[in-house]
Protein backbone atom coordinates (compact mmCIF):
# COMPACT_ATOMS: atom_id res chain seq x y z
CA UNK A 1 0.00 0.00 0.00
CA UNK A 2 2.45 2.86 1.37
CA UNK A 3 6.52 1.62 0.04
CA UNK A 4 9.34 4.23 1.17
CA UNK A 5 12.42 3.51 -0.89
CA UNK A 6 15.61 4.59 -0.09
CA UNK A 7 14.56 7.23 1.85
CA UNK A 8 17.45 9.87 3.21
CA UNK A 9 16.93 13.60 4.21
CA UNK A 10 19.57 16.03 4.86
CA UNK A 11 19.57 19.16 6.88
CA UNK A 12 22.00 21.55 7.24
CA UNK A 13 22.84 22.79 10.63
CA UNK A 14 25.90 25.62 11.90
CA UNK A 15 28.02 22.16 12.11
CA UNK A 16 27.34 21.32 8.90
CA UNK A 17 25.31 18.37 7.20
CA UNK A 18 22.99 16.70 9.35
CA UNK A 19 21.47 13.47 8.13
CA UNK A 20 17.69 13.04 9.63
CA UNK A 21 16.59 9.61 7.80
CA UNK A 22 19.30 7.39 6.72
CA UNK A 23 17.73 5.31 3.82
CA UNK A 24 15.04 3.98 5.36
CA UNK A 25 13.09 1.35 3.59
CA UNK A 26 9.34 0.61 4.77
CA UNK A 27 6.36 -1.39 3.65
CA UNK A 28 3.37 -0.80 5.20
CA UNK A 29 0.15 -3.34 4.07
CA UNK A 30 -1.24 -3.78 7.65
CA UNK A 31 -4.12 -2.00 8.67
CA UNK A 32 -2.58 -0.33 11.88
CA UNK A 33 0.65 0.32 12.27
CA UNK A 34 2.78 2.47 15.12
CA UNK A 35 5.83 3.49 14.37
CA UNK A 36 7.96 4.70 18.00
CA UNK A 37 11.26 5.42 19.29
CA UNK A 38 13.04 7.72 21.25
CA UNK A 39 12.61 11.68 20.26
CA UNK A 40 14.33 13.15 17.42
CA UNK A 41 14.78 10.01 16.10
CA UNK A 42 12.99 11.41 13.02
CA UNK A 43 9.37 9.84 13.47
CA UNK A 44 7.43 13.08 12.83
CA UNK A 45 9.97 14.10 9.79
CA UNK A 46 8.88 10.82 8.20
CA UNK A 47 4.88 11.46 8.67
CA UNK A 48 5.66 14.75 7.48
CA UNK A 49 7.45 13.25 4.58
CA UNK A 50 4.44 10.71 3.72
CA UNK A 51 1.79 13.77 3.98
CA UNK A 52 4.06 15.76 1.17
CA UNK A 53 5.46 18.74 3.83
CA UNK A 54 8.60 17.41 3.55
CA UNK A 55 10.62 16.40 0.69
CA UNK A 56 13.20 13.88 0.81
CA UNK A 57 16.54 14.92 -0.29
CA UNK A 58 16.50 11.11 -2.50
CA UNK A 59 14.81 8.18 -2.48
CA UNK A 60 11.05 7.28 -3.27
CA UNK A 61 7.43 7.47 -2.30
CA UNK A 62 4.97 5.23 -3.43
CA UNK A 63 1.15 5.04 -3.01
CA UNK A 64 -0.48 1.90 -4.29
CA UNK A 65 2.55 1.32 -5.99
CA UNK A 66 2.19 5.06 -7.89
CA UNK A 67 5.37 7.40 -7.35
CA UNK A 68 4.13 10.20 -5.33
CA UNK A 69 7.57 11.88 -4.19
CA UNK A 70 7.37 14.41 -6.48
CA UNK A 71 3.42 15.86 -5.64
CA UNK A 72 2.68 18.73 -3.28
CA UNK A 73 0.77 18.26 -0.02
CA UNK A 74 -3.14 18.78 -1.67
CA UNK A 75 -2.37 16.26 -4.43
CA UNK A 76 -1.56 13.37 -1.81
CA UNK A 77 -4.30 14.67 0.14
CA UNK A 78 -6.77 13.66 -2.56
CA UNK A 79 -5.14 10.93 -3.52
CA UNK A 80 -5.88 9.12 -0.20
CA UNK A 81 -3.32 10.35 2.47
CA UNK A 82 -4.78 12.73 5.61
CA UNK A 83 -2.57 13.56 7.95
CA UNK A 84 -3.36 14.47 11.70
CA UNK A 85 -0.84 16.57 13.14
CA UNK A 86 1.08 17.03 16.52
CA UNK A 87 0.22 20.38 17.50
CA UNK A 88 -3.31 21.60 16.51
CA UNK A 89 -3.27 24.55 14.21
CA UNK A 90 -5.42 27.62 15.53
CA UNK A 91 -7.44 29.19 13.33
CA UNK A 92 -9.11 32.50 13.97
CA UNK A 93 -12.74 32.74 12.85
CA UNK A 94 -12.91 29.01 11.57
CA UNK A 95 -15.02 27.06 13.51
CA UNK A 96 -15.46 23.30 14.47
CA UNK A 97 -18.34 23.06 11.81
CA UNK A 98 -16.14 24.90 8.59
CA UNK A 99 -13.23 22.54 9.38
CA UNK A 100 -15.13 19.36 9.67
CA UNK A 101 -17.20 20.55 6.26
CA UNK A 102 -13.63 21.31 4.61
CA UNK A 103 -12.09 17.88 5.71
CA UNK A 104 -15.15 15.98 4.62
CA UNK A 105 -15.40 18.27 1.42
CA UNK A 106 -19.19 18.71 1.34
CA UNK A 107 -21.42 20.98 2.90
CA UNK A 108 -22.32 19.13 6.22
CA UNK A 109 -25.00 19.42 8.31
CA UNK A 110 -24.86 20.29 12.07
CA UNK A 111 -26.17 16.46 12.32
CA UNK A 112 -23.28 15.24 10.35
CA UNK A 113 -20.91 17.17 12.10
CA UNK A 114 -21.97 16.01 14.98
CA UNK A 115 -22.09 12.41 14.17
CA UNK A 116 -18.56 12.84 13.60
CA UNK A 117 -17.87 14.92 16.94
CA UNK A 118 -19.54 11.83 19.09
CA UNK A 119 -17.02 9.61 17.61
CA UNK A 120 -14.36 11.17 19.40
CA UNK A 121 -16.20 11.70 22.22
CA UNK A 122 -16.75 14.95 21.98
CA UNK A 123 -20.60 16.72 23.43
CA UNK A 124 -21.26 17.64 19.82
CA UNK A 125 -23.63 20.51 20.38
CA UNK A 126 -21.28 22.50 22.59
CA UNK A 127 -18.71 22.63 19.60
CA UNK A 128 -19.80 22.88 16.05
CA UNK A 129 -19.98 26.58 16.15
CA UNK A 130 -17.03 27.11 18.27
CA UNK A 131 -13.93 28.90 16.63
CA UNK A 132 -10.63 26.67 16.41
CA UNK A 133 -8.76 28.82 19.03
CA UNK A 134 -7.02 28.67 22.29
CA UNK A 135 -10.42 29.08 24.27
CA UNK A 136 -10.64 25.08 23.72
CA UNK A 137 -8.49 22.76 25.22
CA UNK A 138 -5.81 20.72 24.28
CA UNK A 139 -7.30 17.39 24.53
CA UNK A 140 -10.25 18.76 22.61
CA UNK A 141 -8.43 20.04 20.29
CA UNK A 142 -6.77 17.12 19.88
CA UNK A 143 -10.18 15.08 19.41
CA UNK A 144 -11.47 18.02 16.63
CA UNK A 145 -7.73 17.12 14.66
CA UNK A 146 -8.94 12.99 14.59
CA UNK A 147 -12.66 14.29 13.66
CA UNK A 148 -11.35 15.85 10.65
CA UNK A 149 -9.44 12.77 9.94
CA UNK A 150 -12.33 10.68 10.16
CA UNK A 151 -14.73 12.86 7.88
CA UNK A 152 -12.46 12.74 5.44
CA UNK A 153 -12.11 8.63 5.39
CA UNK A 154 -9.11 8.01 3.74
CA UNK A 155 -7.04 4.90 2.87
CA UNK A 156 -4.03 6.30 4.45
CA UNK A 157 -4.81 8.45 7.73
CA UNK A 158 -1.49 9.05 9.49
CA UNK A 159 -1.26 10.39 13.51
CA UNK A 160 1.63 11.93 14.84
CA UNK A 161 1.81 11.91 18.54
CA UNK A 162 -2.12 12.05 19.36
CA UNK A 163 -1.47 11.88 23.11
CA UNK A 164 0.93 14.50 23.22
CA UNK A 165 -0.18 17.39 24.78
CA UNK A 166 -3.38 16.19 26.55
CA UNK A 167 -3.86 15.00 29.97
CA UNK A 168 -4.27 11.28 31.57
CA UNK A 169 -7.87 11.53 31.82
CA UNK A 170 -8.39 12.68 27.81
CA UNK A 171 -5.50 10.13 26.65
CA UNK A 172 -7.39 6.67 28.68
CA UNK A 173 -10.96 7.91 26.41
CA UNK A 174 -8.58 8.63 22.88
CA UNK A 175 -7.43 5.27 23.41
CA UNK A 176 -10.86 3.76 22.78
CA UNK A 177 -11.50 6.24 19.85
CA UNK A 178 -8.51 4.66 18.57
CA UNK A 179 -8.93 0.99 19.35
CA UNK A 180 -12.91 2.22 17.49
CA UNK A 181 -11.30 3.43 14.30
CA UNK A 182 -8.84 0.50 13.94
CA UNK A 183 -12.32 -1.85 13.86
CA UNK A 184 -14.54 0.91 11.65
CA UNK A 185 -12.04 2.13 9.59
CA UNK A 186 -11.51 0.36 6.09
CA UNK A 187 -8.11 2.01 5.38
CA UNK A 188 -4.51 1.72 6.95
CA UNK A 189 -4.04 3.92 9.93
CA UNK A 190 -0.24 5.27 10.67
CA UNK A 191 -0.03 6.50 14.11
CA UNK A 192 3.34 7.63 15.79
CA UNK A 193 3.11 7.25 19.77
CA UNK A 194 5.51 6.56 22.76
CA UNK A 195 2.11 5.27 24.41
CA UNK A 196 2.35 1.38 25.60
CA UNK A 197 -1.09 1.29 25.20
CA UNK A 198 -1.44 2.19 21.88
CA UNK A 199 1.43 0.30 20.41
CA UNK A 200 -0.57 -2.88 22.29
CA UNK A 201 -3.34 -2.27 19.61
CA UNK A 202 -1.01 -2.06 16.47
CA UNK A 203 -0.70 -4.83 14.26
CA UNK A 204 2.71 -3.84 13.23
CA UNK A 205 5.31 -1.52 15.41
CA UNK A 206 8.21 -0.23 13.70
CA UNK A 207 10.98 1.14 15.72
CA UNK A 208 13.11 3.97 14.16
CA UNK A 209 15.98 5.55 16.31
CA UNK A 210 18.70 8.32 15.08
CA UNK A 211 17.00 8.05 11.71
CA UNK A 212 16.75 4.68 11.03
CA UNK A 213 14.81 1.78 11.26
CA UNK A 214 15.67 -0.25 14.51
CA UNK A 215 13.55 -3.04 14.19
CA UNK A 216 9.87 -3.67 12.73
CA UNK A 217 8.03 -6.41 13.32
CA UNK A 218 4.39 -7.46 14.55
CA UNK A 219 3.46 -6.10 17.98
CA UNK A 220 3.78 -9.72 19.37
CA UNK A 221 7.63 -9.59 18.38
CA UNK A 222 8.57 -6.21 19.03
CA UNK A 223 6.70 -4.93 21.92
CA UNK A 224 8.36 -7.30 24.93
CA UNK A 225 11.91 -6.68 23.70
CA UNK A 226 10.82 -2.12 23.88
CA UNK A 227 9.10 -2.51 26.97
CA UNK A 228 12.50 -4.15 28.56
CA UNK A 229 14.44 -1.72 27.16
CA UNK A 230 13.30 1.38 29.01
CA UNK A 231 15.45 3.30 31.39
CA UNK A 232 13.18 2.76 33.81
CA UNK A 233 12.97 -0.92 33.82
CA UNK A 234 16.66 -0.77 34.06
CA UNK A 235 16.78 0.97 37.11
CA UNK A 236 14.66 -1.31 38.78
CA UNK A 237 16.71 -4.07 37.73
CA UNK A 238 19.69 -3.17 38.39
CA UNK A 239 18.40 -2.19 42.32
CA UNK A 240 17.16 -5.48 42.86
CA UNK B 1 -34.13 51.82 -9.10
CA UNK B 2 -32.28 50.18 -12.27
CA UNK B 3 -30.01 46.54 -11.70
CA UNK B 4 -26.90 48.14 -10.79
CA UNK B 5 -28.46 49.96 -7.92
CA UNK B 6 -30.47 46.70 -7.22
CA UNK B 7 -27.14 45.21 -7.14
CA UNK B 8 -25.42 47.87 -4.46
CA UNK B 9 -28.35 47.66 -2.57
CA UNK B 10 -28.15 43.85 -1.85
CA UNK B 11 -24.29 43.79 -0.98
CA UNK B 12 -25.33 46.74 1.62
CA UNK B 13 -28.10 46.12 2.89
CA UNK B 14 -29.15 42.18 1.74
CA UNK B 15 -32.12 43.72 0.31
CA UNK B 16 -33.95 42.23 -2.45
CA UNK B 17 -36.47 44.82 -2.28
CA UNK B 18 -37.58 48.12 0.06
CA UNK B 19 -37.13 46.94 3.17
CA UNK B 20 -40.27 46.22 5.78
CA UNK B 21 -40.36 49.01 8.71
CA UNK B 22 -39.37 52.83 8.55
CA UNK B 23 -36.77 53.40 5.37
CA UNK B 24 -35.37 55.58 3.53
CA UNK B 25 -33.03 55.12 0.18
CA UNK B 26 -30.84 57.70 -1.25
CA UNK B 27 -29.76 57.33 -4.90
CA UNK B 28 -27.57 59.21 -6.71
CA UNK B 29 -28.38 62.74 -4.51
CA UNK B 30 -32.06 62.18 -4.56
CA UNK B 31 -34.61 60.27 -2.40
CA UNK B 32 -35.95 57.06 -4.14
CA UNK B 33 -38.85 55.93 -1.68
CA UNK B 34 -38.96 56.57 2.14
CA UNK B 35 -41.25 55.14 4.64
CA UNK B 36 -42.02 55.83 8.04
CA UNK B 37 -43.94 53.91 10.98
CA UNK B 38 -46.06 54.85 14.40
CA UNK B 39 -42.59 55.07 16.26
CA UNK B 40 -40.11 55.84 13.55
CA UNK B 41 -40.30 59.56 12.39
CA UNK B 42 -37.91 60.46 9.02
CA UNK B 43 -37.54 64.12 8.58
CA UNK B 44 -35.64 65.84 5.67
CA UNK B 45 -33.05 68.68 7.05
CA UNK B 46 -33.73 71.96 5.85
CA UNK B 47 -30.31 73.48 5.98
CA UNK B 48 -28.64 70.99 4.69
CA UNK B 49 -27.95 67.73 2.85
CA UNK B 50 -29.56 64.48 5.51
CA UNK B 51 -32.03 63.50 7.53
CA UNK B 52 -33.14 63.06 11.27
CA UNK B 53 -34.23 59.78 12.53
CA UNK B 54 -36.70 60.51 15.36
CA UNK B 55 -37.43 57.03 17.23
CA UNK B 56 -39.74 57.05 19.97
CA UNK B 57 -38.93 56.33 23.85
CA UNK B 58 -39.58 52.62 24.61
CA UNK B 59 -39.84 51.93 20.53
CA UNK B 60 -39.01 47.71 20.66
CA UNK B 61 -37.83 45.68 17.71
CA UNK B 62 -38.34 48.01 14.56
CA UNK B 63 -35.51 48.37 12.16
CA UNK B 64 -34.21 51.29 10.20
CA UNK B 65 -32.66 50.74 6.83
CA UNK B 66 -31.08 54.29 5.41
CA UNK B 67 -29.23 52.95 2.54
CA UNK B 68 -27.07 55.24 0.30
CA UNK B 69 -26.37 54.42 -3.51
CA UNK B 70 -24.36 56.13 -5.99
CA UNK B 71 -23.79 54.81 -9.99
CA UNK B 72 -23.36 57.63 -11.61
CA UNK B 73 -20.06 58.17 -12.18
CA UNK B 74 -18.88 61.81 -11.26
CA UNK B 75 -20.78 62.27 -8.29
CA UNK B 76 -19.41 63.58 -4.60
CA UNK B 77 -21.88 64.22 -1.92
CA UNK B 78 -21.94 65.07 1.79
CA UNK B 79 -24.76 63.65 3.83
CA UNK B 80 -25.40 64.39 7.52
CA UNK B 81 -27.63 62.17 9.51
CA UNK B 82 -28.39 62.43 12.52
CA UNK B 83 -30.26 59.62 15.21
CA UNK B 84 -32.53 60.54 18.13
CA UNK B 85 -33.33 57.85 19.86
CA UNK B 86 -35.69 57.84 23.12
CA UNK B 87 -35.00 56.36 26.35
CA UNK B 88 -35.31 52.44 26.44
CA UNK B 89 -35.79 51.62 22.86
CA UNK B 90 -34.60 48.80 21.17
CA UNK B 91 -33.83 48.84 17.54
CA UNK B 92 -31.42 47.90 14.71
CA UNK B 93 -30.52 50.48 12.15
CA UNK B 94 -29.08 49.42 8.79
CA UNK B 95 -27.17 51.95 6.94
CA UNK B 96 -24.45 51.79 4.58
CA UNK B 97 -23.05 52.96 1.30
CA UNK B 98 -22.72 51.22 -2.30
CA UNK B 99 -20.78 53.17 -5.24
CA UNK B 100 -20.47 51.79 -8.62
CA UNK B 101 -18.09 53.75 -10.39
CA UNK B 102 -18.19 53.05 -14.43
CA UNK B 103 -17.39 55.82 -15.51
CA UNK B 104 -14.11 58.26 -15.58
CA UNK B 105 -14.77 60.71 -12.39
CA UNK B 106 -14.17 60.45 -9.03
CA UNK B 107 -17.49 59.16 -7.08
CA UNK B 108 -17.22 60.59 -3.48
CA UNK B 109 -19.57 60.09 -0.47
CA UNK B 110 -19.11 61.53 3.11
CA UNK B 111 -21.36 61.17 5.48
CA UNK B 112 -21.31 61.99 9.70
CA UNK B 113 -24.22 60.33 11.35
CA UNK B 114 -24.67 61.46 14.70
CA UNK B 115 -26.45 59.11 17.24
CA UNK B 116 -27.66 60.69 20.30
CA UNK B 117 -28.95 57.79 22.46
CA UNK B 118 -30.96 58.02 25.26
CA UNK B 119 -31.19 56.50 28.61
CA UNK B 120 -31.47 52.98 28.85
CA UNK B 121 -31.75 52.37 24.56
CA UNK B 122 -30.29 49.72 22.63
CA UNK B 123 -29.00 49.80 19.35
CA UNK B 124 -27.72 47.74 16.96
CA UNK B 125 -26.42 49.68 14.07
CA UNK B 126 -24.78 48.22 10.71
CA UNK B 127 -22.80 49.75 8.60
CA UNK B 128 -21.54 48.42 5.17
CA UNK B 129 -19.34 50.06 2.69
CA UNK B 130 -19.13 48.34 -1.19
CA UNK B 131 -17.62 49.48 -4.09
CA UNK B 132 -18.11 47.95 -7.92
CA UNK B 133 -17.49 49.46 -11.20
CA UNK B 134 -14.55 49.10 -13.69
CA UNK B 135 -14.16 53.10 -14.39
CA UNK B 136 -10.90 55.05 -13.89
CA UNK B 137 -12.36 57.19 -11.68
CA UNK B 138 -12.16 56.35 -7.99
CA UNK B 139 -14.58 55.28 -5.77
CA UNK B 140 -14.36 57.52 -2.16
CA UNK B 141 -16.06 57.12 0.90
CA UNK B 142 -15.39 59.12 4.45
CA UNK B 143 -18.00 57.91 7.07
CA UNK B 144 -17.90 59.75 10.22
CA UNK B 145 -19.71 58.07 13.18
CA UNK B 146 -20.26 60.12 16.33
CA UNK B 147 -21.90 58.62 19.01
CA UNK B 148 -23.42 60.05 22.58
CA UNK B 149 -24.46 57.32 24.83
CA UNK B 150 -26.83 58.34 28.01
CA UNK B 151 -26.78 56.33 31.13
CA UNK B 152 -27.02 52.78 30.51
CA UNK B 153 -27.27 52.89 27.02
CA UNK B 154 -26.10 50.68 25.00
CA UNK B 155 -24.43 50.56 21.41
CA UNK B 156 -23.36 47.96 18.96
CA UNK B 157 -21.50 48.24 15.87
CA UNK B 158 -20.83 46.65 12.94
CA UNK B 159 -18.89 48.37 10.22
CA UNK B 160 -17.55 46.24 7.18
CA UNK B 161 -15.53 47.26 3.75
CA UNK B 162 -14.64 44.11 1.94
CA UNK B 163 -14.73 45.78 -1.49
CA UNK B 164 -14.07 48.04 -4.47
CA UNK B 165 -13.72 51.31 -1.86
CA UNK B 166 -10.35 53.13 -3.15
CA UNK B 167 -9.82 55.36 -0.48
CA UNK B 168 -11.43 56.08 2.96
CA UNK B 169 -11.41 57.70 6.01
CA UNK B 170 -13.39 56.35 8.83
CA UNK B 171 -13.61 58.20 11.99
CA UNK B 172 -15.79 57.35 14.88
CA UNK B 173 -16.17 58.97 18.04
CA UNK B 174 -17.96 58.52 21.53
CA UNK B 175 -18.74 59.51 24.76
CA UNK B 176 -20.34 57.83 27.26
CA UNK B 177 -22.35 58.20 30.11
CA UNK B 178 -22.53 55.99 33.53
CA UNK B 179 -22.87 52.28 32.88
CA UNK B 180 -23.17 52.56 28.88
CA UNK B 181 -21.71 50.34 26.49
CA UNK B 182 -20.01 50.46 23.40
CA UNK B 183 -19.05 47.38 21.35
CA UNK B 184 -16.94 48.54 17.88
CA UNK B 185 -16.70 45.15 15.38
CA UNK B 186 -15.00 46.68 12.09
CA UNK B 187 -14.26 44.44 9.10
CA UNK B 188 -12.13 45.70 6.48
CA UNK B 189 -10.08 44.36 3.49
CA UNK B 190 -8.30 46.62 1.09
CA UNK B 191 -6.70 45.36 -2.33
CA UNK B 192 -5.08 46.98 -5.33
CA UNK B 193 -3.74 50.01 -4.28
CA UNK B 194 -6.61 51.23 -2.02
CA UNK B 195 -5.99 52.81 1.37
CA UNK B 196 -8.04 52.72 4.44
CA UNK B 197 -7.29 54.56 7.38
CA UNK B 198 -9.68 53.90 10.47
CA UNK B 199 -9.31 56.35 13.65
CA UNK B 200 -11.45 55.27 17.15
CA UNK B 201 -11.29 57.84 19.52
CA UNK B 202 -14.00 57.16 22.55
CA UNK B 203 -14.50 58.78 25.93
CA UNK B 204 -15.40 56.91 28.94
CA UNK B 205 -16.90 59.96 31.38
CA UNK B 206 -19.50 57.80 33.52
CA UNK B 207 -18.83 55.37 36.37
CA UNK B 208 -18.99 51.93 35.07
CA UNK B 209 -19.42 52.37 31.05
CA UNK B 210 -17.26 50.24 28.73
CA UNK B 211 -16.06 50.23 25.53
CA UNK B 212 -14.72 47.34 23.17
CA UNK B 213 -13.21 48.00 19.96
CA UNK B 214 -12.50 44.99 17.31
CA UNK B 215 -11.00 45.56 14.30
CA UNK B 216 -10.31 43.26 12.05
CA UNK B 217 -8.59 43.38 8.68
CA UNK B 218 -6.99 41.93 5.46
CA UNK B 219 -5.01 43.97 3.19
CA UNK B 220 -3.65 42.68 -0.14
CA UNK B 221 -1.66 43.59 -3.24
CA UNK B 222 0.19 46.76 -2.67
CA UNK B 223 -2.94 48.38 -0.34
CA UNK B 224 -2.12 50.64 2.84
CA UNK B 225 -4.00 50.48 6.01
CA UNK B 226 -4.03 52.60 9.17
CA UNK B 227 -5.92 52.07 11.82
CA UNK B 228 -5.58 54.64 15.25
CA UNK B 229 -7.94 54.35 18.34
CA UNK B 230 -7.97 56.16 21.56
CA UNK B 231 -9.88 55.32 24.85
CA UNK B 232 -10.02 57.45 27.43
CA UNK B 233 -10.61 56.54 30.68
CA UNK B 234 -12.12 59.19 33.09
CA UNK B 235 -14.39 57.44 35.19
CA UNK B 236 -14.91 54.12 36.68
CA UNK B 237 -14.65 52.21 33.58
CA UNK B 238 -13.43 49.52 31.29
CA UNK B 239 -12.25 49.63 27.76
CA UNK B 240 -10.47 47.55 25.32
CA UNK B 241 -9.61 47.82 21.97
CA UNK B 242 -8.02 44.87 19.27
CA UNK B 243 -6.81 45.30 16.20
CA UNK B 244 -5.74 42.44 14.45
CA UNK B 245 -3.98 42.55 10.86
CA UNK B 246 -3.33 39.98 8.24
CA UNK B 247 -0.60 41.40 5.69
CA UNK B 248 -0.17 39.70 2.43
CA UNK B 249 1.64 40.54 -0.38
CA UNK B 250 3.29 44.38 -0.75
CA UNK B 251 0.83 45.88 1.47
CA UNK B 252 1.56 48.34 4.40
CA UNK B 253 -0.64 48.17 7.65
CA UNK B 254 0.62 50.46 10.64
CA UNK B 255 -1.58 50.41 13.72
CA UNK B 256 -0.88 53.13 16.50
CA UNK B 257 -3.22 52.21 19.56
CA UNK B 258 -3.88 54.54 22.66
CA UNK B 259 -5.22 54.49 25.89
CA UNK B 260 -5.35 57.43 28.57
CA UNK B 261 -6.11 56.72 31.63
CA UNK B 262 -7.32 60.18 34.19
CA UNK B 263 -9.03 57.82 37.06
CA UNK B 264 -6.86 55.30 39.19
CA UNK B 265 -9.82 52.70 38.68
CA UNK B 266 -10.09 52.97 34.61
CA UNK B 267 -9.26 49.08 33.21
CA UNK B 268 -7.39 49.96 29.63
CA UNK B 269 -6.38 47.32 27.67
CA UNK B 270 -5.01 47.40 24.04
CA UNK B 271 -4.16 44.07 21.71
CA UNK B 272 -2.71 44.64 18.74
CA UNK B 273 -1.09 42.09 15.96
CA UNK B 274 0.00 42.68 12.63
CA UNK B 275 1.15 39.15 10.19
CA UNK B 276 1.27 36.97 7.57
CA UNK B 277 -1.26 33.98 7.64
CA UNK B 278 0.40 31.40 9.30
CA UNK B 279 2.10 28.57 7.41
CA UNK B 280 0.77 26.09 9.29
CA UNK B 281 -2.87 26.92 8.47
CA UNK B 282 -2.03 26.89 5.15
CA UNK B 283 -0.66 23.35 5.54
CA UNK B 284 -3.08 22.23 7.68
CA UNK B 285 -5.94 22.95 4.78
CA UNK B 286 -3.65 21.61 2.23
CA UNK B 287 -3.77 18.07 3.70
CA UNK B 288 -7.06 18.54 3.69
CA UNK B 289 -7.13 18.55 0.20
CA UNK B 290 -7.27 22.35 -0.46
CA UNK B 291 -4.73 24.34 -2.98
CA UNK B 292 -2.79 27.23 -1.72
CA UNK B 293 -5.38 29.41 -2.83
CA UNK B 294 -8.36 27.72 -1.80
CA UNK B 295 -6.78 27.56 1.76
CA UNK B 296 -6.27 31.12 1.98
CA UNK B 297 -9.23 31.85 0.77
CA UNK B 298 -10.81 29.99 3.46
CA UNK B 299 -8.79 31.46 6.15
CA UNK B 300 -9.27 35.48 5.30
CA UNK B 301 -13.29 34.86 4.82
CA UNK B 302 -13.34 32.67 8.19
CA UNK B 303 -11.40 35.61 9.94
CA UNK B 304 -13.42 38.21 8.23
CA UNK B 305 -16.54 36.23 9.47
Amino acid sequence: MLELKNICYEVETEKGKKEILKNVNLKIDEHFVAITGPNGGGKSTLAKMIAGIIQPTSGQILLDGEDITNLGITERANKGISFAFQQPVHFKGLTVKDLISIAAGKKMSVTDVCDILSEVGLCARNYVNREINNSLSGGELKRIEIAMILARSTKLSIFDEPEAGIDLWSFTSLIKVFEKMRDDINGTILIISHQEKILEIADKIVVIAAGEIENEGKKEDILPSLLYKTTSCQNLTDKQ
Amino acid sequence: MDLIQKNLLEQIADLHEVPEGAYNIRANGESAGSNTTANIDIVKKEDKDGIDIIIKAGTKNESVHIPVLLSQSGIQEMVYNDFYIGENADVTIVAGCGIHNGGANDSKHDGIHTFYIGKNAKVKYVERHYGSGDGNGERIMNPETVIHLEEGAVLEMETTQIKGIDSTNRITRGDLAAGATLEVREKLMTHGKQYARTDFSVDLNGDGCSANIISRSVAKDESRQEFFSNINGNSVCSGHSECDAIIMDKAVVAASPQLTAANIDASLIHEAAIGKIAGEQLIKLMTLGLTEAEAEEQIINGFLK
